[in-house]
This record gives structure tokens, sequence and C-alpha cells, in this order.
């Protein structure tokens, strides 16, 4: 199920303007790959160009390939609502639906694919995507509650299993725990650990002692300038890249000189 | 209690700056004038309408068919309500769709152009409206509503003439009137609405794979449910008290039915005392004043009957 992603020569615009350019990387399935690098430097971007969100902001494009297990994202005849559907994503703030109980949350996902789908087959979907994301326990009596009654911690992980209801291929997480408290945000990383023998998991995180915990590969971005595209600096096993990264910049990044 | 006293003695007393104070007393009285004007109407509808409430049927003369004042204003209650919900059912659809098309579908030069024009409909003086339904709508309706007797008159809102000719002046031409009438308004309020949709929001329902359609549904009509009931209810308002186009357009006559295109129809409250007013002497003016009170209280019923659709839904509006 989790696959692997090739990305080769990629550089995407918004209109005119590079933001981001020449990006090559391999993203190995059923682990965690981290982004880290200073504000701007275009790791979200490229985050968001993995299942095509970027999209959503006019004018927004890109040259290259992002070949997913092989089939190219971005090929004439890819629907990005079909990419989406293979692709999960979770926000820098949660956002479950407010409209919605917890039990509907979860099942969002499901609905858009239009199967008809029996009670007990919706209330075992439910329960699956909440013990995956580890809400099960705190949850389980308050189905019909609506989503945004939980804590902030409760609301991250209630859109982690709205995102793994689907049993997506790959899951990106866009600085997951960057409005959450430190307790939360150990609760959400052990949950990453846990996902990642199902997923293939990327993740963008300002924080680098997060990246260090969570992932297995890391992929440092920067940016030369103010207005200058953002590139991959360089990309590899989480341990080599905090202890013996090949670029000065990385090294001088990891160390807190800048960012 | 004494401890209570010595508190307050003790407390210091807040800083007030002449400028809080002054906006202070400036707000506060232009709320209690608003209160107080609403509760000059309320007192004046009552104290001339009630003579009219309680007059029998001789006393009223023959203005009123030789009816009593319940018997007169239930069928203009039934008009004016009638007229108003078929406007409403005709004008809601229309502005959450233009609505949509404006915030979420059409390029940002196009959508500026609609939401300008759209609000121009608002200017457009109510008589203008009457005019227009009476000289040119309803000429250009006459040969549809035709159609809809021949072809749907099986169905009592289409019966049409007992003769089985139709009228023009009928009251779903009244209604279409109402509906461009009130149009603006839900489109403009509906509009700011779905402006305001979190784009967390739009982006969850994006994220998994939601269509442009998908995503409205699941993340812009939930977030904006209790604002499009405010504009319906806006609108509605705005549908029942319309008095001149009503008055230009309709053919009435004080009748109750559910047919749309006949050429008898019911009247409508403001209509009806815009029309009567100005020969009204002695108690019918009382009745006339009293059959106000009866839209006034309509207006108000509807107004409250929104706000408790809006709070039954609370837990689940998007705004906690």
């Amino acid at each position: 199920m989790a696959k692997s992603i090739d990305v080769s020569d990629l550089n995407i615009y918004y209109g005119d303007f590079l933001a981001v350019e020449g990006v090559n990387i391999t993203i190995p399935a059923k682990s965690v790959t981290a982004f880290i690098g200073p504000s701007g430097c275009g790791k979200s971007t490229f985050l968001r160009s993995l299942n095509r969100m970027h999209e959503v902001i006019k004018g927004a494009h890109v040259e290259g390939k992002v070949l997913v297990d092989g089939t190219d994202l971005y090929a004439p005849d890819m629907d990005p609502v079909n990419v989406r559907r293979l692709i999960g994503m979770v926000f820098q703030r949660p956002n479950p639906f407010p409209t919605m109980s917890i039990y509907d949350n979860v099942l969002a996902g499901q609905k858009l694919n239009s199967k008809k789908m029996k009670k007990s087959e919706s209330d075992d979907t439910v329960e699956r995507a909440l013990r995956q994301a580890g809400l099960w326990a705190e949850v389980k009596d308050r189905l019909s509650r609506p989503g945004s009654g939980l804590s902030g911690g409760q609301q991250q992980r209630l859109c982690i299993a709205r995102a793994v209801a689907v049993q997506p291929e790959i899951l990106l997480m866009d600085e997951p725990c960057s409005a959450l408290d430190p307790i939360s945000t150990s609760v959400i990383e052990d949950l990453i650990h846990e996902l990642k023998t199902e997923y293939t998991i990327v993740i963008v995180t300002h924080n680098m002692q997060q990246a260090a915990r969570v992932s297995d590969d890391t992929a440092f971005f920067n940016l030369a300038g103010v207005g200058q595209p953002g590139k991959l600096v360089e990309s590899g096993r989480t341990e080599k890249i905090f202890s013996n990264p090949d670029n000065p910049a990385t090294e001088s990044y990891i160390q807190g000189r800048f960012g | 209690m004494s401890s209570t006293t010595e508190r307050e003695k003790q407390a210091p007393r807040p800083v007030r700056r002449p400028g809080d104070r002054i906006f202070e007393g400036l707000s506060t009285s232009a709320g209690i004038l608003i209160l107080l004007t609403l509760l000059g109407v309320a007192i004046f509808l009552t104290l001339e309408g009630l003579p009219g409430i309680t007059a029998s049927a001789d006393e009223i003369g023959g203005k009123t068919g030789g009816k009593g004042f319940f018997a007169y204003v239930w069928p203009l209650v039934f008009g004016t309500v009638w007229a108003a919900v078929i406007a409403l059912l005709i004008a809601v659809p229309v502005a959450i769709g233009v609505a949509l098309y404006i915030s979420h579908y059409a390029p940002r030069r196009l959508s500026a152009t609609l939401g300008y024009v759209i609000d121009l409909l608002a200017a457009v003086p109510s008589v203008v409206y009457g005019l227009w339904g009476l000289l040119f709508l309803s000429r250009e309706l006459a040969p549809f509503y035709q159609w809809l007797a021949d072809n749907l008159g099986f169905i009592p809102f289409f019966a049409g003439n007992p003769s089985g000719g139709v009228s023009a002046n009928s009251i779903l031409t009244a209604s279409l009137v109402l509906a461009v009438m009130v149009l603006p308004i839900i489109t403009a309020i509906c509009r700011e609405i779905f402006l305001q949709t979190p784009r967390l929001h739009e982006e969850a329902a994006l994220a998994l794979g939601a269509t442009r359609w998908e995503m409205v549904r699941m993340s812009v009509f939930p977030y904006a449910r209790s604002g499009i009931v405010s504009a319906s209810m806006l609108g509605l308002g705005r549908a029942l008290g319309e008095t001149m186009a009503v008055a230009m357009v309709l053919s009435a006559s004080g009748i109750v039915t559910f047919n749309l295109i006949g050429s008898t129809n019911p009247s409508t409250i403001a209509a009806n005392i815009a029309l009567q007013f100005p020969e009204a002497f002695g108690t019918f003016t009382n009745v006339l004043i009293a059959t106000g009170l009866v839209l006034f209280v309509i207006t108000f019923a509807a107004n409250f009957a929104a706000r408790a659709i809006v709070e039954r839904r609370k837990d689940f509006s998007g705004a906690n």
C-alpha cells in the first residue's frame, strides 16, 4: 500500500515566479522523511506539490516529474482530485469540519469516494481510523459531538484519523505540531512512529529536534536570498544530516547559526 | 452586605476617559432610540387598531364586504405570506447560485462587476419594479402561463381561471417581481459569508480529494448555513412588507386560493393598505391599521423563527 516518491528536476512556479528550483529527491516507502529549512525556503510549497494542493493558488504550476511508484502525478490525464484521494494531508492548524460530528469528520473522505457503506462498515472504519490516530479511547463515547469541541491536540489527531480513514498511500504533514503544546506534540510524534509501519510519511517541520526525533531521512531546503527560488540543499539519512552534513550551510542551520 | 459596600468603597474607581464616556453615551442612546421607535410604532398600531379589531361587521360598514375584522384580515394574511414564500422559493436558490459564482467560481474582475450590478438592483425604487412588472413582465409571461395551464392544469397551483384562460396580473407575477427585489440583499449577504469561509476548511476538503463542488458542499455551505437563513429572513421581511410593486401588479380580490395564475388573487396586507387607505374613513381606518399590526406581528414571528433556527445548531455552527 505505501509507496515511494521519486522527484526529478522539479521547478514550482506561482505565475511567473519561480518558488522552488531543481528538486531531485527520492522518498522511500514506509519511512518518515522530514523537510527542514528556514522560513520561505519552499519546503511547504514543495510538500504541497506532492499532492498538487499548491494548485489551489491560481497560476501555480510545475515543470519536472513527481513519480509515485512510477506513476507521474503531473501526467496530462491525471486529475488532481484523484491524486489527493491517494495522498492524504494534515495541516499546520487542526481543521476538522466544525459542522460535522467526530464520526462524520472521520468519514468525510469516504463520503467523497461516494462508496455506499453499511452502518457496520462505517462503524468499523471510524473505529480503525480513530485507533490508528490514538484517539479512540478519548472520543468513543462522544462520536456524535462536534469535532470542534475537542482540544487542539485531539483535533489534530482527528484530522490524522480523517486522513488515514481513506487508507491513502502517502501521508503529508505540514508542520502538524506547530500549533500544539509540548504534550500533544509528543503524542503526535509517537503516533508518527506507529503510522510509518503502514504509510509513507513526509513531514515539514520548523523544529529541528522534532526532525531528529521522528524522521529516518531528512532534506534541508534553503534559499540564496530574498526573491531567489528555494532549493534542496542536501538530503540523506537523518543521522548523517545531523552529525556529518556534506554542505556547510546545512551544518550552520542545524547548529542554529541562522534560520 | 456590609462587606460588599466596604469593598465597593475600597475599590479604586476605574479611570474613565471623556472620549469613552461620550462614545458610550452616544451608542447607548442610539440603541435606546431604536427600541423607543419600535415601541412607539407598536403602541400606535395597537391603540389605533384595537377599535377596528373589536368592531362588529355592521360598525365597520360596507368597505370590508360585510365581514368582521378577522374574516377580513385572514385572506390578506394568507396572501402576504403566500406571495412572500413563493418569492423566497424563487429568489433564495438563485441568490445562493449567484453568490457562489461570485465568491468561488468567477474570475476576480468579473466577480467584482457582477457584485456591483447585483447591488444596483437594490437601488431601483419599488415603484419602478411595479411599472416593469405591470407593463412588461406580465405581458411577457402570459403565453408561459397559458402553457402552464394547458399542460400542468391538473396541479391546483396552475389551474388558471375557471373559464379556461389565465391572468398575468396574478400572484405568481407579483412574487416574481418580489423575488427580483429581494435578490440583491440575499445575494449580498450570502456572498459575504461564502467569502468568509475559513481557508483551512476549504483546504481540508480539497486535500481529501473533493472536487470544487464537493468542497463547497463540505465546507462552504455548512459554514454559511446560519448566514443563509438570516439572509433569507431579511429577504422575507422585505417581501412581506413590500407595498408598491405588489399593489401595482396584482389584480386582487379578497379570497384565499392556491391558484398561482388565475385572475382572482388574495391581496397582501401592505398592498391592501396602500390601495384602500386614501378612501378610508371612520372605523375602516382602524381596521386597516389593525391589519398593519398583524403584519408587524408576522414579521416579528418570522425573525424569531430565524433566530431559533440559527440557535438550534449553535454547537455545530463553526463559530467555536
